[in-house]
């Protein structure tokens, strides 16, 4: 075959990029371009808020440029685009091709940083040094101070893990499904051991660093983006409630900034062992709001897990917060006027900042429906749960009916039907 | 209230009218500075006209353009540090109303310096609408100026960055610090219809508003990005309102990447099509209905095309055996004899295979006997002018496929040992391929409890003569040996 271009190699790589979640650039170390050590200053900077260049039109948006270095790929994992049993194209970018194209586009304002990760080629460790030597001539060779997130390679040694942690803002290692049993079965070349040992490593060095810059205010900093994770959701039979227990033990022992869920989509040369039915977006959509709920609304993983259906799924029909609020009736009206910011949390329809609005407003007024209405979004969504000087739901919370009554059309919901 | 008024108006005349022109549309300072004389004078908001650069000046055509004096006795004017940072946002805005609607709030400020705290309120929410979409505006700024690379033709200046965009509201000179904090050894300019800014690596300077026809039509580098923009986008996911709501139509013309958009909708569903299709080869959506009885089982296998094994011209071959056996032997594949017998091992592998068993006293009738992979595959060949079948190793990904069924008689029969018989069988049971020196001998557990044991393949041995094929069949027994002696540990 003819030497590939990189245009060629630019589509299949970036094709086969597209099923990863995360885009994110936002949460690390403040930096920009102005003077440095060489004077000169260097190219790119991070605000703490990530940017957004493009959005698809998938609706996701695009902040890094998401490529793997190579996707060819040792292992065979039957969920991957790129496992070694799989017929796709293959190509196969060097370090130095990488940079020079994140620095284009870094230059045109397309992004704001890398995002590499790759399939594993030779062995785990030469792949992963072949990650750090982007991120290594990114840093050194061309002072870039824009976002890097690399996808570090569980097997590979723990010191190289390392070393990309020193030149990234963030890393990941993708526990790739809820289950373990999941894993055994759909990624046989993987080990939910060595997986959450590499996390465990990463989390100690980030603990080691802060700890260090406390100390030293020039000790290197070691991925101040933090660590997150990817699974695939609906590959395997794990339900909701199990997804949900898993995401918040790996928050709670890795001190993951993100969890990152991947709707199993369909793959070209799919491997046999797929349950393959596409599962609804909805659902890996449900999934994040019940990660939001958890994140900044207080409530705790058993809380998730008690508004899932018998078959423990969250409802595709409605929202994670409004399921459980129809399962815990009792804990509303809630009066908007009196009630404690926890409560006010609680009610479908109500977000932070209308919250925070209500509480600020409160205080020189006493609020009533119109109020609220002018503070929120959708009133209709929040009137049956809360009561204002000149409104109370009456019996409203106890009929049958509420839950289709506040439910959205189905066909809103599907937005693409599978 | 109004006696304080009455008092102030003692400065102002009662019938005066003050007109404010601001020298830019986006001078708070200024506008900060007269607003302050304005208060302490007592003019009440419905007195004053605020004229920005080429706005209409004409509203109160008689009115005053100097300003009062500000009264020695005056206090000082209260502004918290909410409205301060809101009105820096909302003085960007391009409404005409905003320094009005900005002086009517710090009017007010003044009877009630803790308006501000009162969202519901009408100025305040209107305040913080303006000052929001000046936010959203700046963030799209950020994100969207495309830069194109010019050559510059002067000697020694290299590399020249330029770019065009059409900002919404006054958020050019405000957004300058962004650009160079992030592209401070490069030199740049961004021409927009409202004035541009260059920085030359060192030092920004501002420049008149500019045409579009003053920047570069285009860049080299925008097919590779259009190409990225195109194949990072997952057709399966088309979620084109989420799309429209964060990057509005109004700023797709200066994108090179969105001219790919209705392109890329348009080919969406087809791009999934063939997407799911290509992965269709397998049992797309038919995971939930796998046969619960090795009847079904073997009714479906003979219908099965699920790979291409299953075109040839050939039966497929049931596993045989108790349906509650308590060991499972897993072969490779069916070989001629077994095709036309339609049972497994029934050929020169089999017959070595029960010795085998014999030896090691296990009842090969006690045990369930099945393929990894359920047809025969072969190529046609003209042998000695006779047609022949030759056998052929499966693919991993025949063998993938063909783990379904497998699996479907394994959930039946719930052996508590499987014994397969070579790196085809096993890849069958596990998915992944296995090194049969490196794993016979050892069991590897299975997900239902149930515990895997390799050992080769008994038309391995029939391959080999001498002293090597010793070796293997002494290895071969000892592999049936200790399962033998598993097999009655674990059946009890
Ligand atoms: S070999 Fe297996 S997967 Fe292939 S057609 Fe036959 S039964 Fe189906």
């Amino acid at each position: 075959m003819a030497a590939q271009s990189i245009l060629q190699k630019l589509e299949i790589l970036a094709d086969a990029a597209k099923y990863d979640a995360s885009c994110a650039s936002s949460g690390t170390a403040k930096r920009n371009s102005m003077g440095g050590p060489n004077g000169r200053g260097g190219i790119g900077s991070t605000e703490g808020m990530g940017i957004c260049h493009a959005y698809a039109p998938d609706g996701r948006c695009i902040s890094l440029l998401k490529i793997l270095l190579t996707n060819h790929c040792v292992f065979d994992c039957h969920y991957c685009v790129n496992r070694k049993s799989s017929n796709v194209a293959r190509a196969r970018f060097t370090p130095q091709e990488v940079v020079d194209l994140t620095l284009a586009f870094y230059r045109r304002n397309y992004i704001e940083g890398l995002f590499l990760s790759s399939g594993i080629v030779k062995s785990s460790n030469h792949t992963m040094e072949q990650l750090v030597e982007v991120a290594r001539i990114l840093r050194e060779e061309h002072d870039f101070r824009g976002y890097i997130h690399l996808k570090t390679i569980p097997e590979a040694d723990a010191e190289m893990v390392h070393q990309a942690g020193l030149y990234a803002d963030r890393v990941s290692i993708n526990v790739e499904l809820p289950t373990d049993s999941g894993l055994t079965r759909l990624a046989p070349d993987k080990n939910a051991a060595q997986i959450e040992g590499a996390m465990g490593k990463v989390k100690a060095d980030l603990v080691e660093a802060k700890d260090a810059r406390k100390r030293f205010r020039h000790a290197p900093r070691f991925a101040p983006a933090g660590q997150s994770t990817q699974m695939i959701v609906g590959a395997d039979a794990a339900t909701d409630s199990d997804i949900v227990g898993k995401a918040s033990r790996l928050y709670d022992s890795f001190g993951l900034r993100r969890v990152y869920y991947s709707a199993f989509s369909p793959i070209p040369d799919a491997s046999a062992v797929l349950p393959l039915k596409r599962p609804p977006l909805i659902r890996e959509h449900r999934l994040y709001q019940s990660d939001w709920l958890m994140r900044f609304y207080g409530y705790k993983p058993a809380d998730v897990m008690q508004a899932t259906e018998p078959d423990g799924n969250l409802p595709l029909d409605i929202d994670p917060k409004l399921a459980w609020a129809l399962k815990f009736r009792g804990a509303f009206p809630v009066d908007v006027n009196r009630a404690s910011k926890e409560q006010l949390l609680r009610v479908p329809g109500l977000g932070v900042k209308a919250v925070g609005k209500i509480l600020a407003s409160r205080r020189h007024r006493a609020l009533r429906l119109d109020d609220v209405a002018r503070l929120t979004l959708s009133i209709t969504k929040v009137r049956p749960f809360i009561c204002t000087v000149d409104w109370r739901p009456v019996l409203l919370t106890d009929r049958a009916d509420l839950r289709s009554l506040l439910a959205p059309k189905t066909e809103q919901l599907e937005l693409f039907a599978a | 209230m109004i006696a304080k008024q009455n008092m102030g108006l003692q400065h102002v005349k009662l019938s005066s009218y003050y007109v404010v022109h601001l020298p830019e549309a986006d001078d708070f300072d200024f506008w900060r500075e007269r607003a302050r004389v304005l208060v302490q004078c007592e003019v009440p908001p419905d007195r004053i006209a605020w004229v920005e650069p080429g706005g209409s000046g004409d509203l109160f055509a008689h009115g005053d353009r100097n300003m009062p004096v500000t009264p020695a006795d005056a206090r000082p004017v209260r502004a918290n540090r909410r409205f301060v940072s809101l009105a820096r946002n909302a003085i960007l805005h391009s409404d005409p109303e905003r320094f009005a609607l900005l002086y009517r709030l710090l009017w007010r400020l003044q009877a009630n310096p803790r308006m501000m705290e009162d969202k519901a309120d009408t100025d305040v929410r209107r305040v913080e609408d303006l000052a929001k979409n000046v936010r959203r505006d700046s963030h799209k700024m950020h994100a969207f100026v495309r830069f194109r690379l010019v050559e510059s033709e002067d000697e020694g200046l290299g590399e020249h960055y330029v770019a065009w965009f059409e900002p919404e509201h006054h958020i050019l000179r405000a957004n300058a610090g962004f650009f160079m904090r992030r592209f401070s050894n490069m030199r740049w300019s961004i021409l927009t219809p409202r004035g541009s800014l260059h920085w030359d690596g060192s030092s920004m300077s501002e420049g008149p508003p500019a045409q579009r026809s003053d920047a570069p039509g285009g860049d080299p580098m925008e097919d590779l990005w259009r190409s990225y923009y195109a194949a990072i986008f997952n057709p399966a996911r088309l979620k084109v309102g989420a799309m429209l709501k964060e990057m509005p139509k109004k700023y797709w013309k200066n994108m090179p990447e969105a001219a790919l958009i209705p392109e890329l909708i348009a080919g969406a569903q087809n791009r999934e099509a063939a997407m799911v299709a290509k992965g269709k080869s397998v049992f797309s959506g038919e995971f939930e209905k796998r046969p619960d009885t090795l009847e079904a089982i073997d009714k479906a296998i003979h219908a099965c095309r699920k790979c291409p094994i299953g075109a040839l011209d050939n039966h497929a071959v049931m596993g045989e055996g108790p349906r509650d056996a308590a060991l499972m032997i897993v072969g490779e594949q069916p070989g001629d004899h077994e095709d036309q017998a339609g049972r497994p091992f029934v050929g020169p592998a089999g017959k070595l295979l029960d010795q085998h068993l014999d030896r090691a006293g296990i009842d090969r009738r006690s045990a369930y006997v099945t393929n990894a992979v359920k047809h025969f595959k072969y190529v046609p060949k003209i042998v000695r002018g006779g047609k022949r079948r030759l056998h052929q190793n499966p693919q991993a990904k025949e063998i993938d496929t063909c783990r379904w069924w497998i699996e479907a008689e394994r959930a039946i029969v719930q052996p508590k040992l499987v014994l397969a018989m070579g790196a085809s069988a096993a890849r069958g049971l596990l998915g992944r391929t296995v090194s049969i020196s490196k794993v016979r001998g050892v069991p590897i557990p299975l997900e239902d409890g149930s515990e895997l044991w390799v050992t080769a393949h008994p038309s391995y041995l029939l391959r080999l003569d001498g002293p090597a094929r010793e070796e293997q069949a002494r290895l071969f027994d000892a592999d049936l040996a200790a399962v033998k002696a598993r097999l009655g540990e674990v059946a009890g």
